[in-house]
């Protein structure tokens, strides 16, 4: 270490520290700004729809389905159930599926040529049109059994779900430290049994938020359900019959001419955003009571 | 109670590098063995091919006959297998985040079948009890995480979840290297009374360490045994000059 | 490397030698003093005597301080040893100097007379002890230590001669019992003086073989290559 060097002496000096500050503050500022910026418009969504729509908000919205135009009064009862139908076998398909090919990506895959093109599949799923979507599966479903279907319209949503899930999936996994694993393997634990038990408990967190993030990026989808599910005036909970869904409904509703629909359309948005956020929080907060005190 | 391991013609490549060189080597049971050597020499690469850790690496191969307890362990037995005989503590300690402290201790049990209550409650005290860390955390057993504790008591826990599944021999690869004095010494106890029921193999950097704890120490110089004798012998007058450099601090 | 630690092992050797040098240095005197009756060598002798003694306190700190700080092993364990259980021999050598010095200086007050026992011969012998076994610490060579083993019956035998010789001279010439009795004393300590040189070999074989050949009956135990 040079004992003598040209270095000026360390002194204190309350004209830097001011400027520091001054730099400090601007930039902490700058980023509070784009915060609010990025936030204020979900802000601003959510207080017009709740202008628009809370006051077509009662008892029969949620109970009755709708009623022949003209008549006043009806609820979209048949599209809320009809959503979560698909919404459940959405997630039946893609969840599983998704979080398997995340598995198989993470711990077997790795960087074989197999495993890039896996992924190369994945993303260019991720990025074909929902409406592309919506045809391919009318080709492959509803041609051949001759009819809408609530299956048809959840097995789209669900292949929707799956790009999400299993990158997800990977990346949780991958973060998943090599001396967890280890410690596991140690013990004697066969690797499936490992990865399973293991590794996919400890990732679980995070793959939660990614099954999230696609079950609340699906159930807003209109597209892809105009070729498949189709909607349904009445209510339904088969199978195999068109069925109405909560973004459909709304869709119709809001380029009819009818006022009466208009007020419907309104309060169905506001219906379909707040059940999203409701079940995301839900789901997040199932997942923190049953994590212990102190683990990440 | 331990086992005895005997090592012949073992030799081990990461890829093409050819890092064990024809081992020989006769662990005796119920003796705790101190392997050193410096950085890179091989040794922490022959305690992972005493419990077939060494292979799950895809670069890695392995030649030669380990027999643990007469049992040769890559002839005759899974690597599954093995690993539950075969215990293993690692440098870093390595809890399972996501469980409570008595799901790490019983994981091995679990994760292998048991389910009895009555026997996991057993066996999670008597390892805690055996790590020396039962007194500290009895009341907190399924309130806290593996991950909260500190890094002397994460180590003890890991130590007493490798001795729940009742393994005959317990390798330890620098178990102290990351703790404090205070938490060494705790562990170095440990290793003393665990000696009598195991047989423990340990890797160490801190001569003085197997010094305290071993009775039988192997020097490793670049892949190669050089010198296996007692520690009395190898750290007083050792046979080899190499040893001999290495241990006076005369090494390059 | 350790390069300040084997800088202070060579330090820690270089302050035994200064050490040797003075307790060599203090026998010769006191022989000399018993040639010449010379009593102002004798306070020579317990003058440095003084500084033997601080010497080997420090040669003592320092070997304290380099197996507390430093760990050492093998070799360099040996090593340390040696030179404390050496520095522990050359002063008792510079005690044994002075102890010959207060029996010259009691001899002096005496009428000079023949004695039947060389002392000058029998300090030549126990100095080269000494002194060789000093140079087998300083060239590390175990095999000229062990020739000090051997060099020792001789000493031996020439103190027992001297103690019958002088027990005769006592009958026969009483007149004389004084100088006698001095010269017998003087006899013990050389004898003495060879003993340590004994050890000090003993010890540098310890250190270069990792032999423990003390009370040795000839053959060493537990000997390496």
């Amino acid at each position: 270490m040079a004992a003598h060097t040209m270095r000026p002496p360390l002194r204190a000096s309350s004209v830097n520290v001011f400027t520091r500050r001054m730099k400090s503050g601007i930039v902490s500022g700058l980023a509070v700004l784009a915060t609010i910026i990025v936030v204020a418009p979900l802000i601003a969504i959510l207080f017009y729809l709740l202008k628009q729509g809370v006051t077509s908000l009662n008892w029969d919205f949620f109970t009755k389905i709708p009623v022949p135009v003209g008549e006043k009064g009806g609820g979209m009862e048949n599209a809320i159930v009809g959503s979560g139908v698909i919404l459940a076998i959405a997630s039946l398909i893609g969840i599983p599926l998704g979080i398997g090919a995340g598995i198989y990506l993470a711990e077997y895959a790795g960087e074989t040529r197999i495993g890039n093109l896996v992924r190369f599949t994945a993303d260019v799923l991720n990025g074909v049109p929902s409406i592309v979507m919506g045809i391919a599966i009318y080709a492959l479903i509803v041609l051949p059994q001759k009819h809408f279907s609530a299956f048809a319209g959840g097995v789209v949503l669900g292949v929707m779900m799956v790009p999400t899930v299993t990158r997800t999936t990977e990346e949780m996994l991958r973060m998943v430290p090599h001396a967890i694993r280890e410690a596991a393997l140690g013990l004697g634990v066969p690797t499936w049994r490992s990865v399973l038990t293991i590794t996919l408990r400890t990732a679980s967190a995070g793959i939660v938020t990614g099954c999230m993030l696609a079950f609340a990026r699906v159930a807003g989808e209109t597209a892809p359900l105009l070729f498949t599910a189709f909607g349904n005036a009445f209510r339904s909970t088969s199978l195999n019959e068109p069925i109405a869904a909560l973004p459909l409904q709304i869709f119709v509703y809001a380029v009819s001419p009818y006022d009466e629909w208009h007020r419907l359309a309104w309060a169905g948005a506001l219906v379909l955003i707040v059940l999203i956020i409701a079940s995301v929080a839900l789901v997040r907060y199932v997942v923190s009571r049953g994590t212990l005190k102190g683990a990440s | 109670m331990g086992v005895g391991i005997e090592v012949s013609d073992l030799n081990a490549w990461y890829g093409t590098n050819h890092t064990l060189q024809e081992i020989q080597l006769t662990i005796p049971a119920n003796h705790a063995t101190a392997l050193i050597g410096p950085s890179g020499c091989g040794k922490s690469t022959f305690v992972r091919c005493l419990n077939r850790m060494h292979e799950t690496n895809p670069i890695a191969r392995v030649t030669g006959k380990v027999l643990i307890n007469d049992v040769d362990i890559y002839a005759d037995a899974s690597p599954v297998e093995i690993r539950r005989r075969v215990g293993m503590v690692f440098q870093r300690p390595n809890p399972f985040p996501t469980m409570s402290i008595y799901d790490n201790v019983a994981s091995g049990l679990k994760l292998n079948g048991f389910r009895s209550r009555r026997v996991l409650d057993e066996v999670v005290e008597r390892s805690l009890r055996q790590s020396a860390l039962w007194e500290e955390v009895k009341d907190d057993l399924k309130k806290k995480s593996g991950a909260s504790l500190s890094g002397g008591q994460q180590q003890r826990l890991c130590i007493a979840r490798a001795l729940a599944v009742d393994p005959e021999v317990m390798l330890m690869d620098e178990p102290a290297s990351a703790l404090d004095p205070v938490s060494t010494a705790k562990i170095e106890d440990l290793i003393f009374e665990l000696k009598s029921q195991y047989t423990i193999v340990i890797v160490t950097h801190n001569m003085q360490q197997a010094a305290r704890v071993a009775e039988n120490t192997g020097f490793f110089l670049m892949g190669k045994l050089i010198e296996f004798d007692s520690t009395h012998k190898i750290f007083t007058n050792p046979h080899d000059k190499r040893t001999e450099d290495y241990i006076t601090g005369r090494f390059g | 490397m350790r390069i300040r630690f084997h800088q202070s092992l060579d330090d820690l050797k270089e302050k035994l030698l200064v050490m040797a040098g003075m307790a060599e240095q203090a026998i010769q005197r006191a022989i000399e003093a018993y040639r010449t009756r010379d009593t102002s060598i004798c306070d020579l002798v317990m003058h440095g005597e003084l500084a033997i003694n601080k010497l080997e306190r420090e040669i003592d700190q320092m070997a304290l301080d380099l197996l507390a700080m430093e760990q050492p092993m093998a070799i360099d364990l040996r090593f340390i040893l040696a030179v404390i259980k050496i520095n522990a021999d050359l002063e008792r050598v510079g005690d044994q100097a002075v102890n010959i010095a207060e029996r010259v200086c009691d001899l002096n007050a005496f009428a000079a007379a023949e004695m039947p026992v060389d002392i000058p011969h029998m300090a030549s012998l126990a100095s080269s002890m000494v002194r060789k076994a000093l140079q087998s610490f300083i060239e590390g060579d175990a095999e000229m230590a062990r020739s000090v083993l051997a060099m020792d019956d001789q000493v031996d035998k020439m103190n027992e001669a001297a103690y019958y010789s002088l027990s005769i001279l006592i009958k026969d010439q009483p007149s004389l019992t004084a100088q006698a009795l001095n010269a017998l004393v003087i006899a013990r300590n050389l004898e003495r003086v060879a003993d340590h040189a004994t050890n000090i070999a003993e010890d540098v074989i310890f250190w270069v073989r990792g032999a423990d050949v003390r009370h040795h009956q000839g053959d060493p135990q537990n000997a390496t290559s």
